[in-house]
């Protein structure tokens, strides 16, 4: 049964506020989740003012700034800093996206930050993604053949054509935003794999060269691992990479479907 | 694979994710199914009544008839009318129609105007029938 509310340990609290320094032109607050595993307290809302005329144009340029600045101990995961690494996943003005490619000015108002929802915290806005990498894992995410190999010299060779159906959903960045945002995955995620993990298995259904196709829909023909998809489509809402986990996932249903006519 | 060790808190969720029409819809349709069942309870008690003679199937009518009465009604059919059309944005889905997020904001924005048309057409035929 989902569980709407949060546990006792995991309600956040009032936080600190931190003002803007004197003479600063363009302020906005942003309002940031933060939760220090060492210190036995609850979760809290810290805000901060920044001052945008001295900040970087996006999301992850006012965190930066804010870890150099204000408070150190900020902790949130960064790397590419331009949308393909997948690390600054977070929720940002309520819906789950990249802080590197999400633009301050997008915004209005505060802009609140939480790490992606319904996961386990490790710290501030660093989310425990174990179970997820798990789910990625258990789908079996590599080519899998019982034909002989091509001699080393050659490749298993695809059409143009075979090649433009795994283009998309092998963009797949694996940042979570999309099974984070999607409500069946908050009250299900023992069982159902969530968005991104069935947009990574579409893949390998649809690789013409892959020979499991049969296996892998066996594993996903479950009432939670696929079917705890209702459609909600928070996941392409929420897809930074502009993909459709959701219209993904349609299609593995049919493609089950078929298998039974 | 513990995945909650060490106590950690659970990142805030339905509190703070914004509604969009993609959830807000698919709540509602949850939502109205919930309404409908037991709107249902009252259909068994409808039928029941005409079961327990004319006293009790005329108590029921008066009460459906009362203002509250009516109201819920109306309540109902706008959720049958919801269920019903959101019904069918979900066949185009699960035929693999109306994934791109224009067409779903489109498709969604239709749902809510037409179960609320059809639910008006619904209750002026009603009323109309009713004063002729």
């Amino acid at each position: 049964m989902a569980e709407f509310r949060l546990p006792a340990n995991s309600r956040v609290q009032a936080g600190r506020e931190h003002k803007a320094p004197a003479g600063a032109s363009r302020v906005r607050r942003f309002k940031v989740y933060r939760y220090d595993p060492g210190s036995g307290e609850n979760p809290r809302l810290d805000s901060y003012e920044v001052d945008l005329d001295r900040c970087g144009p996006m999301v992850l340029d006012a965190l930066i700034k804010i870890k150099n600045e204000v408070d150190a101990t900020l902790t949130f995961r960064r790397s590419c800093r331009e949308g393909i690494c997948g690390s600054c996943a977070m929720n940002i003005d309520g819906t789950n996206t990249l802080a590197c490619t999400q633009a301050i000015s997008d915004i209005n108002g505060d802009i609140s930050i939480y790490p992606l929802p319904h996961m386990p915290v490790i710290k501030d806005l660093v989310p425990d993604l174990t179970r997820f990498y798990a789910q990625y894992a258990s789908i079996r995410p590599w080519l899998q053949t019982r034909t002989p190999p091509p001699p080393p010299d050659r490749e298993r060779l695809q059409s143009k054509e075979e090649q433009e159906k795994i283009n998309s959903p092998s963009a797949c960045i694996l940042c979570a935003c999309c099974s984070t945002s999607c409500p069946s995955y908050w009250w299900n995620s023992d069982r159902y794999l969530g968005p991104a993990v069935l947009l990574a298995a579409y893949r390998w259904l649809v690789d013409s060269r892959d020979e499991a196709t049969g296996e892998r829909l066996d594993d996903l023909e479950d009432p939670f691992r696929l079917y705890r998809c209702h459609t909600i489509m928070n996941c392409t809402w929420a897809c930074p990479k502009g993909l459709n986990p959701a219209r993904a996932i349609a299609e593995i249903k049919q493609m089950i479907a078929a298998r039974h006519l | 694979m513990t995945t909650r060790q060490a106590n950690r808190p659970l990142s805030p969720h339905l509190g703070v994710y914004r509604w969009q029409i993609s959830n807000t819809l698919s709540i509602f349709h949850r939502l109205t199914g919930v309404a409908m069942s037991l709107g249902a309870l009252v259909l068994t008690g409808w039928i029941v009544s005409i079961a327990a003679g004319p006293d009790a199937y005329l108590d029921l009518v008066d009460a459906l008839g009362s203002p509250p009465g009516v109201l819920a009604l109306a309540g109902w059919t706008l959720c049958f009318f919801y269920h019903l059309c959101n019904g069918v944005r979900h066949l185009f889905w699960d035929a693999g129609k109306g994934f791109e997020i224009p067409e779903a904001r489109r498709s969604g924005i239709m749902v809510v105007v037409t179960s609320t048309l059809l639910t008006l057409v619904f209750w002026i035929a009603i009323l109309a029938g009713r004063w002729s």
